[in-house]
């Protein structure tokens, strides 16, 4: 079973649903994505979602692209990613996802760089930009190997989402809005029925987790109402490490995680 | 190829997209399909073609250029007639006309030169539909003769100031404001890149070109020996040599060397890049070694993209087409030269054709012929010539 797997086995035993937190590596330094990572282990997240940063990420709004341009400029290469897993993995098991775009892993070859990112820690990834009917070659490379995480939206054909479900291993991410990562545009009717009808195609086989936009307790607790089983937050956490010095960021990451996390136990 | 299955030429193109925009492409392709042969469609594309763009376009011998040179003669498919200044228009129409068709009321997007915003915006409002461009900052000052007309014509400009502040970023705003309304909105891309079918239908709607040339040089008892576009993301070099693409004719396509491919100034995808993944589509890239997309350049705004059309990559590969490249300094001589000897200003993008079809003229007897597709007039880079030769003094 994989970590991811079991994580939300876990959970449900202790009748939880889970808290994924995204942060990008590298932003705004090396230092800062441990110590964050620290403050979200000590906060209780459930799952973390690294960001590596690409050149042009078309699915993400405004903070994150900021986040992905800084890391770049500082200097965050596949090498110093996968180091930083390696540090981050001494002091947690925590499941990680990383989260970035097809070219990077095309780039470098898909099997290479899976086992690469696997042998560091990794246990699942999150391509936004990497549909189904492209997904052969990648699937192969993953295959038993890490989690393939794809992505449904609110407009995605019942068909498709059993499509889509039958690849999708670890966790299904459901995106709640149209539009880009962090936008804030209030929580949708069209989500809600969203979420509902995505469990009922997918019959509770695999996890349905809420992506984009979501970024205070109370859009969490909202989320989880409608039966999400878990969370995604994103944008809010690199608000909240650009804004704060190092000497508090552990401390200030550790609160914020947990006014979320508290809104997922049952 | 003529629909590629799955959306592939070969290994290239497929659609690399994220889900929301899955149902707007299937959308796209469905009916794509079912307009392209539909009699009703084509016959009112073709009248917009003929009495809104100008169509067909001259094939001009160029004898007084061909005769200084010594060699081949050339002819030049005159695409910079066309209303608007250049060929983006004989896309924009057809996908403005399906938009309509698709009843989608919100045109959006992107562009390098200016030339296809400017086209856009025509296209949307001889058909009644307003647009919405995005264009990266640098361009909007390089070419900012083009914002004014997009202004003028009642077309929202958006500067993008994320990454290079170029086409490509101008590409990355586009989608994403597609994710966002991608319920209302058309997204009218540019060129022969993108996911599927983007690639397919703007070389169906950039084949008018080489369907001309074929039937104009079939007129003058002659067939071309060679063939000659500039190629940014490629829509005017497919439409110009797909319909030959049978021919026995040799296909040059010509990208934007900058300051030279040694330098890393230049946007020569398919002579100096890799294969990769960006803007939906598998293709050939200019990257770094981590896949990082890098920064390109070129003295036309036009060229000036990292990426290029899939076909194109097919057709490297099977080594149908050959894929040169014009220096900034070339590209210099040869605007010059055109302009010179026959009166006639190329668009910087064009004269890469030029000045390659110069190369090849030299080279060539007397009796072959050469073709070269204008993509566009020149009136646009006036004063980015200018002040280049400023810069650099040329006699
Ligand atoms: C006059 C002209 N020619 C060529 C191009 C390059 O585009 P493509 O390679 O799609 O023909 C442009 C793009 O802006 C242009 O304005």
């Amino acid at each position: 079973m994989s970590k991811i797997k079991e994580k939300f086995a876990e959970l449900e035993a202790k009748n939880q649903k889970a808290l994924i937190s995204y942060i990008m590596v590298g932003f705004p330094n090396e230092k800062a994505t441990i110590t964050a990572v620290r403050g979200l282990v000590k906060g209780g997240a459930d799952i973390i979602e690294l960001g590596f940063p690409f050149s042009d990420p078309i699915a993400d709004g405004p903070v994150i692209q900021n986040a992905s341009t800084i890391s770049l400029k500082k200097g965050t290469k596949i090498s110093k990613f996968f180091s930083i897993v390696k540090k981050i993995r001494k002091e947690t098991d925590i499941p990680l996802v990383l989260m970035t775009y097809t070219n990077i892993l095309y780039h470098k070859g898909y099997s290479k760089f899976i086992s690469e990112a696997k042998k560091a820690g990794i246990d699942g990834f999150i391509l936004p930009d990497m549909s189904i009917e492209e997904s052969k070659e990648y699937l192969k490379a993953a295959k038993s190997n890490a989690d393939t995480i794809f992505l449904i939206s609110p407009n995605t054909s019942n068909t498709r989402i059993q499509k889509i479900a039958k690849v999708s291993t670890g966790f299904l991410y459901l995106v709640a809005v149209y539009g880009t990562t962090g936008v804030k545009t209030g929580i949708k009717n069209y989500t809600l029925k969203a979420i509902k009808n995505v469990k009922k195609q997918t019959k509770g086989k695999t996890p349905v987790c809420i992506g984009f936009g979501i970024s205070t307790p109370k859009d969490v607790k909202k989320y989880i109402k409608a039966g999400a089983d878990a969370v995604i937050v994103g944008s809010a956490y690199l608000k909240l490490i650009e804004k704060t010095p190092q000497n508090k960021l552990e401390s200030k990451i550790t609160t914020f995680t947990k006014s979320l996390k508290k809104q997922t136990l049952l | 190829m003529k629909y590629p299955k799955n959306g592939r030429f070969g290994e290239f193109g497929g659609k690399y997209i994220p889900e929301t925009l899955v149902p707007a492409i299937e959308e796209l392709e469905e009916n794509y399909l079912k307009f392209k042969d539909d009699k009703t469609f084509k016959k009112e594309l073709d009248y917009y073609l003929k009495v809104y763009a100008g169509r067909p376009t001259p094939l001009y011998y160029a004898k007084n250029l061909s005769e200084k040179l010594g060699g081949a003669k050339i002819y030049l498919k005159r695409e910079d007639l066309l209303h608007g200044g250049a060929h983006k228009i004989n896309n924009t129409l057809g996908q403005a006309l399906l938009a309509k068709k698709m009843k989608k009321k919100r045109i959006i997007a992107e562009t390098g030169a200016g030339q296809h915003g400017v086209a856009t915006a025509m296209a949307c409002a001889a058909l009644g539909m307003k647009a919405e461009v995005y264009m990266g900052y640098k361009d909007t000052i390089r070419q900012k003769l083009n914002v004014f007309r997009m202004d003028m014509l009642g077309c929202k400009v958006y500067p993008v100031y994320s990454g290079s502040k170029t086409l490509k970023d101008a590409i990355n705003e586009a989608i994403r404001d597609w994710i966002t309304n991608v319920e209302t909105t058309y997204y009218l891309l540019g060129s022969a890149v993108g996911p599927h079918p983007y690639p397919v239908m703007v070389r169906d709607f950039q084949s008018v070109i080489g369907n001309e040339i074929k039937s104009q040089m079939k007129k003058i008892n002659r067939t071309p020996d060679s063939l000659i576009a500039c190629v940014g993301g490629g829509s005017n070099a497919i439409g110009t040599f797909y319909p030959l693409i049978d021919s026995n004719a040799e296909m040059i396509g010509v990208e934007a060397a900058g300051k030279g491919l040694k330098t890393k100034l230049h946007s020569a995808t398919l002579s100096a890049g890799s294969k990769g993944v960006l803007h939906g589509m598998m293709t050939y890239l200019l990257q770094d070694k981590e896949g990082q997309i890098t920064e390109t350049h070129s003295i036309s705004a036009g060229l000036d993209y990292p990426g290029v059309g899939p076909e194109h990559s097919y057709y490297k590969d099977t080594k149908r087409i050959k894929y040169h490249s014009a220096t900034d300094s070339e590209v210099i001589d040869a605007f010059l030269m055109l302009t010179r000897t026959e009166g006639i200003i190329p668009a910087l993008e064009s004269a890469h054709a030029i000045a390659e079809a110069i190369k090849v003229a030299r080279k060539g007897k007397k009796s072959e012929s050469i073709v070269v597709t204008l993509s566009g007039r020149g009136d646009k880079d006036v004063e980015e010539v200018q002040n280049y030769l400023k810069r650099n003094v040329k006699d």
